[in-house]
């Protein structure tokens, strides 16, 4: 009988910790984005994207292939500036500031915005250098024994830390599939940025190893701001608070989660969801 | 309504067409149900009533199958906003349509529990009316449903009033006879029995008209919709 109590409390506290999925629209706004436009070369790739990401929420954006949502992650931390013949329009600002301000350091951006992306791509050096690189290179480590702890809690919080602990001169690229994409989280946030973006990160994945990284998601969402691109619809209701619909380079529909997924206003969000041919 | 699009997986769209079928041949039993159920009633026949009660057996059935095509569709097909409410919805009528074909079965054994006693054909017209009332609430839910139209739902939702209005003079009308006649007791108490499962198969209309609502519209119908729609009818 006492065990079902507990059993009952427990259920009660995770009822009360998680967050109600209208909240996410109630947080406060991390990332502005208005009027974005993007052209490769001369063809546009995306149209008047206009959005807001909450803060330490997670938000996904959903749509067929080519529907500019990878695009316009790249967009949030100036990806697409590598290139060639890219050129972005419009505003996209983080915490009040103009992410393309020309007077802006990209590389503390990228800092504060970290990426994961589809395929799992640890360096060809060790789990510990894998995750120390970026700390090293920003200055954010005096010594060695801070160095050691950044690598540690980056290690602990991509939820890691346990299966490579007697490892970690081993190399990055020895690891599973899912335990590399982790490893590539850990080295994301090793360098302390405030928003996450994710692209596919669990596409190239195992149904096992991406219950994990989406346990990990929910876990961070409590500290960072995350930003997930995909393909699986069952992901974006999952993991995310706010989803965006996007389709043939255009926002078509943004809102809580529960609501795209149950009761969109657009047809053709609605046709997608559904499978519907559209 | 926009004619919806079909799934690009053919098998999924065949599968919520059918689930669709289900539930309309389901109605279709069940009206037949309480017709039977009534008419067994008021004729005293038993053969009819020996009918109606084994058909509900077939309800139950459909029930299950119904249960199990949804259960089997939410597993495999992951479905999404209307789909996934249509097979939520359909769980839920089946249900309610399950529960007024046990109904049915009751006006039915009634019937032959009034063999053989001394009923004047007065005290029927009550319980013939309210069946057609009853009736109609069931049939035009079920095409609200069907055809998901939202404001067919409401109309449904509002006219339960007069069933239960019904359901309070048929009360007072039986009692009339009872204290005219204590002879008449038992035959009145049966028919009072009657007149309160027809009062719950309004009742389940009522239900089955809320599902169509929220089906068609993705948002449950609250008391405060009702009383909006009631007044805006009336001014």
């Amino acid at each position: 009988m006492d065990m079902l109590a507990g059993k009952v409390k427990l259920t009660q506290q995770s009822v009360n910790s998680a967050m109600n999925p209208t909240d996410a629209l109630a947080r406060p706004i991390r990332l502005e984005a208005r009027d974005v436009t993007v052209h490769y070369g001369a063809k546009q790739a995306l149209f008047g994207i206009s959005i807001d990401i909450p803060d330490r929420a997670v938000t996904s954006f959903i749509g067929p292939s080519g529907c500019g949502k990878s695009t316009f992650l790249r967009c949030i931390n100036r990806m697409n500036d590598t290139i060639e013949g890219a050129r972005v329009g419009g505003s996209i600002k983080l915490d009040g500031e103009d992410i393309y301000d020309p007077s802006l350091d990209v590389v503390e951006l990228r800092a504060r915005i970290g990426m994961v992306f589809q395929k799992p791509n640890p360096f060809p050096k060790s789990i510990y250098e894998n995750v120390a690189y970026g700390p090293r290179i920003h200055g954010l480590a005096r010594s060695k024994s801070d160095l050691d702890e950044i690598v540690v809690s980056s290690l602990r919080k991509a939820g890691l830390f346990e299966e490579v602990k007697d490892r970690l001169s081993e190399p990055g690229t020895g690891l599973s599939g899912g335990q590399q994409q982790r490893l590539c989280i850990a080295r994301a946030i090793a360098v302390g940025p405030e928003v996450i973006l994710m692209d596919e990160p669990c596409s190239a994945l195992d149904p096992i190893a991406t219950a994990i990284i989406e346990e990990l998601i929910d876990e961070l969402r409590e500290n960072y701001t995350i930003v997930i691109v995909t393909h699986s619809m069952q992901q974006a209701a999952r993991v995310s608070q706010k989803t965006a619909f996007f389709h043939l380079g255009k926002l078509i529909e943004e809102g809580v989660t529960e609501d795209i997924f149950t009761n969109p206003v657009h047809k053709q969000t609605q046709d997608y969801i559904m499978g519907r041919i559209g | 309504m926009p004619a919806t699009k079909d799934h690009i997986v053919t098998s999924y769209s065949d599968e919520l067409v059918a689930l669709a079928q289900a539930i309309a041949e389901m109605g279709g039993m069940v009206e037949v149900a309480i017709e039977n159920g009534t008419k067994s009633l008021l004729k005293l026949d038993r053969e009819l009533a020996d009918l109606t009660i084994l058909a509900d057996q077939r309800i139950d059935d459909m029930q299950r199958r119904i249960d199990d095509m949804s259960v089997s569709m939410i597993a495999r097909r992951q479905p999404m906003a209307s789909d996934l409410r249509a097979i939520i919805t359909a769980i839920h009528v089946a249900q309610d349509l399950e529960r007024v074909g046990d109904m049915a079965k009751q006006l039915a054994r009634r019937s032959l529990k009034l063999e053989g006693m001394n009923l004047q054909p007065t005290f029927y017209n009550g319980v013939k009316n309210m069946t057609a009332l009853v009736l109609g609430q069931i049939k035009t839910a079920l095409d609200a449903y069907s055809n998901r139209d939202a404001a067919a739902a409401i109309q449904v939702c509002n006219r339960d009033n007069e069933v239960d209005a019904m359901h309070t003079s048929l009360f007072r009308e039986l009692l009339t006879y009872m204290m005219e006649d204590p002879r008449n007791i038992t035959a009145c108490t049966q028919l009072l029995f009657c007149a309160k499962s027809l009062e719950r198969i309004g009742d389940h209309a009522t239900n089955i008209a809320e599902r169509a609502y929220y089906l068609q519209t993705g948002k449950q119908l609250s008391p405060d919709v009702q009383e909006f729609h009631r007044t805006q009818i009336k001014a």
